[in-house]
């Protein structure tokens, strides 16, 4: 039965100009164009979306979160990219 | 909805399990004290993994049976206007039920093993849509009750640890509070005309109370799963907690219409500032999650049926894509 099953896509909305798309959920479809429809209809009956992305879920790359201490860890000594790690001389002002 | 957590016979072994060390299921249990959300690729136990499975699973395959009830009326709804209103519900519980099979599929398990486990028989959906629809007044007590106990459940779910539930569940909850009020709306105008159509109203109060106050699932005395899903903040309420707040909210708008809830031990304890009410028919409700139901059997035939009837479309829209496809690598 499953060699029959339909690609795996998931779903991201822009819910309206100016944001970003989010993710939405997914959804099964025989093909692209059939995906878009699909996500049309299930996830945005209510105006939800101005723009739908698409995309095969089998195309997505991600992290593991079991290493994410040492994917991320390299961000975690650089402080002084924090504007916080300076400290201002006393009467400057605007900075 | 529809998470009443009943079991489900042939679960999987527990052998995954021994390899789980104690100090993984502490670090889990941390992070769901200090309410982490729990993401499809985290690591959990496979006993948290095949609760979830079950219950989302189970509500979708609610969400999905529970078209028929309604869908029993689509060509007798008394007007134009109420018959799109009753499309769009029913268009509704079907994306219900796409978004939370979505949910189960981050899971690892695949949508055509839950929809083969739905049509075996295997897999188990609430009790409530074994019962028929008889009536057009039906429709407007399924909406008011069915509706109103499913977002009784449902609210606390938006906050349940596993993170592609809880947000099925936002979206879900965003769109039920329609789907209550079109049923409420359809008691309203039923109340408000002849006396043939309030009793019509009343008739079908009598029939759909005691299996909503059922969706709960089984009483805290008897509900083997609620303690484990509390510490793991997949449920926030016990079964009674959330019945108890369903009842009170609903008999006073029963009230409003001019409608008693057929149940003689209900009354407000002004003490308790509750309502009271009587023993739930337990013996009825185990034989309906066995099969037993006025309508299991027309349910699942309705849905095999339309699962083999559709089989040609999707074999269709597969060999489209396959020749596009194949027309695109040319």
């Amino acid at each position: 039965m499953s060699d029959k099953e339909w690609p795996l896509y998931e779903v991201f909305i822009r819910s309206k100009s100016g944001l970003s798309h989010r993710h939405a959920g997914s959804i099964h479809a025989a093909d692209d164009q059939m995906a878009l429809d699909a996500a049309r209809d299930t996830y945005t009956r209510r105006q939800e979306g101005v723009s739908i992305w698409v995309v095969r879920s089998s195309e997505i790359v991600a992290s593991d979160p079991a290493e994410s201490a040492a994917f991320f860890e390299p961000a975690e000594d650089k402080i002084y990219r924090h504007p916080t790690f300076y400290e201002m001389p006393e009467g400057v002002e605007n900075l | 909805m529809y998470t009443q957590g009943l079991d489900q016979k042939g679960q999987p072994e527990r052998t995954r399990d021994a390899l789980e060390t104690p100090e993984q299921l502490e670090a889990f249990q941390a992070r769901v004290d200090a309410e982490e959300k729990i993401e499809a690729k985290d690591w959990m136990p496979e006993a948290y993994r095949r609760t979830l499975v079950r219950q989302i699973s189970q509500h979708a395959h609610s969400e999905i049976i529970g078209m028929q009830p309604e869908g029993n009326w689509l060509t007798r709804a008394p007007s134009l206007k109420r018959k799109a209103i009753l499309l769009a519900k029913i268009q509704d519980e079907a994306g219900h039920g796409l978004y939370l099979y979505s949910a189960a599929e981050t899971l690892g398990v695949s949508r055509d093993q839950m929809v083969a486990d739905l049509l075996s028989g295997k897999a188990k959906y609430s009790s409530i849509f074994n019962y028929p629809s008889l009536t057009w007044a039906d429709i407007g007590a399924i909406g008011w009750l069915v509706d109103g106990a499913a977002i009784m459940n449902q609210i606390p779910l938006c906050r349940c640890s596993y993170g592609p539930y809880a947000r099925a569940m936002v979206r879900i909850c965003k769109e039920e509070s329609f789907h209550q009020r079109q049923g409420y709306d359809i008691m309203v105008e039923l109340c408000k005309g002849t006396a043939e159509q309030k009793a019509m109203a009343q008739d079908a109060l009598n029939r759909w109370w005691w299996p909503s106050l059922m969706m709960f699932g089984p009483s805290d005395r008897d509900s083997k799963h609620s303690a484990q899903s509390m510490a793991w903040k997949i449920k926030r309420f016990t079964n009674d907690e959330l019945r108890q707040k369903f009842i009170d909210v609903t008999v006073p708008q029963a009230e409003f219409l001019g409608l008693q809830v057929p149940d003689n031990e209900c009354r407000l304890d002004q003490k308790t500032g509750h309502y009271t009410h009587g023993e739930i028919d337990w013996q009825e409700f185990i034989e309906v999650i066995k099969g037993n139901g006025p309508c299991n059997k027309q349910r699942l035939a309705k849905r095999r049926k339309a699962h083999d009837d559709g089989e040609w479309v999707r074999d269709a829209a597969r060999a489209y894509a396959k020749k596009h496809a194949a027309k695109r690598a040319a």
